[in-house]
């Protein structure tokens, strides 16, 4: 039975408010930040509404990058961090779901095994392995392209336990009939499972997307050229200075710039996104 | 068109599980023939070792005269309608009976007009657009029927095919599958647990228990004479009641009876009792309490137990507890729980088998 009291109501909107408040008030903030000028914000009394310099922080950010310190433009760096998102994204979609396929649906030797060392993987993040990489991937000369910043991160051992446990989940006779219908493994593949996927595609593809959009470490150890800079280091070269001020408006511009992506990446997916994570019927 | 033949076919497991014991039978041209079993007696494994989704560890299947053992599924010229259906979810009524003949590569327009004759067969026409999942149960069913049908295989298979349907939904389709083999007369094998079902549909009954065939027939052959106990209790319901022959009381009424020396086990089906106060000459007269009593309209069955009881046989599947005895009386009138009657059964509605029940005595 669900009680229904206005007094539980209102505790319960007012607990829900505060959560918002506080996960709020910081992008709030930014977006203030990033509307006035270097000399309000540096000044130490942030004002609690938007200021005047909108389009003209926001142009400055984009196209001609910090006077002082990061010599890149915003738009640029937009462009490596999105070629970057999107290519983890999609290789790791691409790669696990293919091994996901070998291991449900093929029997060889060691399949078990296969499983288990994908699996612990898991175990093993990019920090850990920082140093094999970035020897690896700077002997095959990938530093700077976009290769580089790409490649060594799409094996996802959560991708493929993610397809591993949707194909489970197919029931085996759908297989058995497309046998009968004349479907090879590869017909089965395009024609029945990845139809089957999609949804689960769409997690993925948004949760990989965030983690290559907020790309940190890597990017920030294999990239020697600024060209080459994703908006999220980007972001923080603008504050390192050494004898100047920080441009914090352009900066706080650039975070929000920075968000914008992987938020529309969110609403625009997240139908699917949720029926992907909570699906049942098949 | 074709025959199906199996020659000793057997199926052994990786762990040296033996599913399937070396199985003998002939599907003639057109015929439908019917396994049926408890589940765990390998009919379902038998039905896929056909179809070719199990591979065959001894023996030969030979369908249309051309031995299948090494021949992919899709080549063998069959057609398989699954227990669950197995429908593609994302693919419309359709695509769905389409899809195999496009993987054969037939023309758009041959395709075209074999799945809307299929579909006209089946009542389908309003609903190639839409998708499985927006079907009823029976509604499905018939899709993956026509996508059987639209394939014109040399041989059905049809695995469980009604047990996801509700009872009334059951009988309806179980009619139509029949008359749409009929009209076909495409041969068909056919894997049930539902003794009803197999008496029905089938042309050739092939009774499996244990990964061995106990007996293939004709249906009211098979009813009639049942070849071990285990197909007695198996095929009818209620089932017959077996009792052993071990009482000087029960061999005293038979003691005219040549087949008594071999004899070990009793069977009378429930329907062949009469309750009399009468003597039969050369029948069997047994005095039961009556412990209840279950009136379905037009008959009544009765259970009773035996006065003089016996006790001590081992039971075989489907078997009434020792002593029990089941009467099935036509109308809804009938004895009273706690009553003592007498119910009698003809000479020639005997059924004798070996103690061991492996093997019918007499004809």
């Amino acid at each position: 039975m669900v009680e229904h009291r206005p007094l539980n109501d209102i505790i319960a909107y007012a607990i829900l408010t505060f959560g918002v408040f506080i996960v709020a008030f910081p992008v709030y903030l930014a977006l203030v930040a990033s509307t006035h000028d270097a000399a309000t914000v540096v000044g130490g009394h942030m004002p609690a509404t938007p200021g005047g310099q909108t389009l003209d922080n926001y142009y400055r950010a984009v196209f001609v990058g910090g006077a002082r310190t990061s010599r890149e433009p915003v738009a640029n760096m937009l462009i490596n961090s999105f070629v970057s998102a999107i290519g983890i994204a999609v290789g790791k979609i691409f790669i696990s779901i293919l091994s996901a396929y070998a291991v449900v649906y093929f029997r060889f030797p060691f399949r078990k095994t296969a499983f288990w060392i994908i699996f612990i993987t898991l175990m093993l993040p990019v920090e850990v392995r920082i140093y094999p990489t970035y020897k690896v991937v700077a002997d095959l000369k990938m530093l700077d392209p976009y290769a580089g910043l790409i490649l060594p991160l799409i094996a996802s051992a959560t991708g493929t336990l993610l397809f591993r446990q949707f194909f489970m989940t197919v029931p085996d006779e759908l297989l058995e009939a497309s046998r009968i219908d004349g479907a090879g493994p590869f017909r089965f593949f395009f024609d029945t499972l990845l139809p089957l996927s999609v949804t689960t595609i769409a997690a993925l593809f948004v949760i990989q997307f965030i983690y290559g959009w907020n790309q940190y470490l890597w990017p920030l150890l294999i990239t020697t050229k600024d060209s080459m800079q994703t908006i999220v280091i980007g972001i923080k070269k603008m504050l390192v200075t050494t004898d100047e001020l920080a441009e914090w408006q352009l900066a706080m511009a650039t975070a929000v710039l920075a968000m914008l992506p992987p938020v529309a990446v969110v609403i625009f997916m997240q139908r699917l996104f949720v029926r992907g994570l909570v699906q049942t019927e098949k | 068109m074709a025959n199906v033949t199996l020659r000793n076919v057997r199926k052994t497991y990786l762990g040296g599980f033996e599913a399937i014991k070396g199985i003998d039978f002939e599907v003639g041209d057109g015929q439908f023939c019917v396994l049926v079993g408890p589940s765990g007696c390998g009919k379902s494994t038998l039905l896929r070792m056909v179809a070719g989704l199990e591979t065959i560890t001894g023996g030969e299947i030979d369908i249309g005269g051309r031995v299948v053992n090494q021949i992919e599924p899709a080549d063998r010229d069959i057609a398989m309608v699954f227990q669950n259906y197995a429908l593609y979810p994302h693919m419309s009524v359709y695509n769905n009976m389409a899809y195999g003949l496009r993987n054969r590569g037939m023309a758009e327009g041959e395709i075209k007009m074999r799945v809307e004759e299929a579909a006209r067969i089946l009542e389908l026409g309003a609903m190639l657009d839409r998708k499985p999942r927006q079907l009823s149960g029976g509604q499905r069913q018939r899709v993956a029927m026509g996508r059987a049908i639209v394939r014109q295989p040399k041989v059905f298979l049809f695995d469980e095919p009604l047990s996801n349907l509700d009872a009334k939904l059951r009988i309806a389709m179980r009619v139509e599958i029949r008359k749409l083999q009929r009209r076909l007369s495409t041969t068909s094998i056919y894997v049930t647990h539902d003794q009803l079902e197999a008496m029905t549909l089938a042309d050739i009954l092939v009774v499996m228990n244990g990964g061995q065939v106990e007996q293939i027939g004709n249906p009211l052959d098979i009813y009639q004479k049942p070849a071990t106990t285990f197909v007695a209790s198996f095929i009818g319901a209620p089932p017959m009641n077996l009792m052993p022959l071990r009482s000087d009381e029960l061999k005293s009424q038979l003691s005219g009876d040549s087949r008594i020396s071999e004899a070990g086990i009793l069977g009378i089906r429930p329907e062949d009792f009469v309750i009399t106060g009468e003597s039969m000459s050369g029948g069997i007269a047994l005095g039961l309490t009556v412990d209840s009593i279950e009136r379905v309209g037009a008959e009544t069955f009765v259970y009773g137990t035996r006065q003089k009881e016996e006790q001590g046989v081992a039971a075989t599947p489907g078997e009434l507890p020792p002593g029990e005895i089941i009467v099935r009386i036509p109308g809804a009138v009938g004895p009273a729980i706690g009553e003592r009657i007498r119910a009698v059964a003809a000479r020639d509605k005997l059924h004798l088998f070996t103690a061991d029940g492996r093997k019918r005595v007499g004809g």
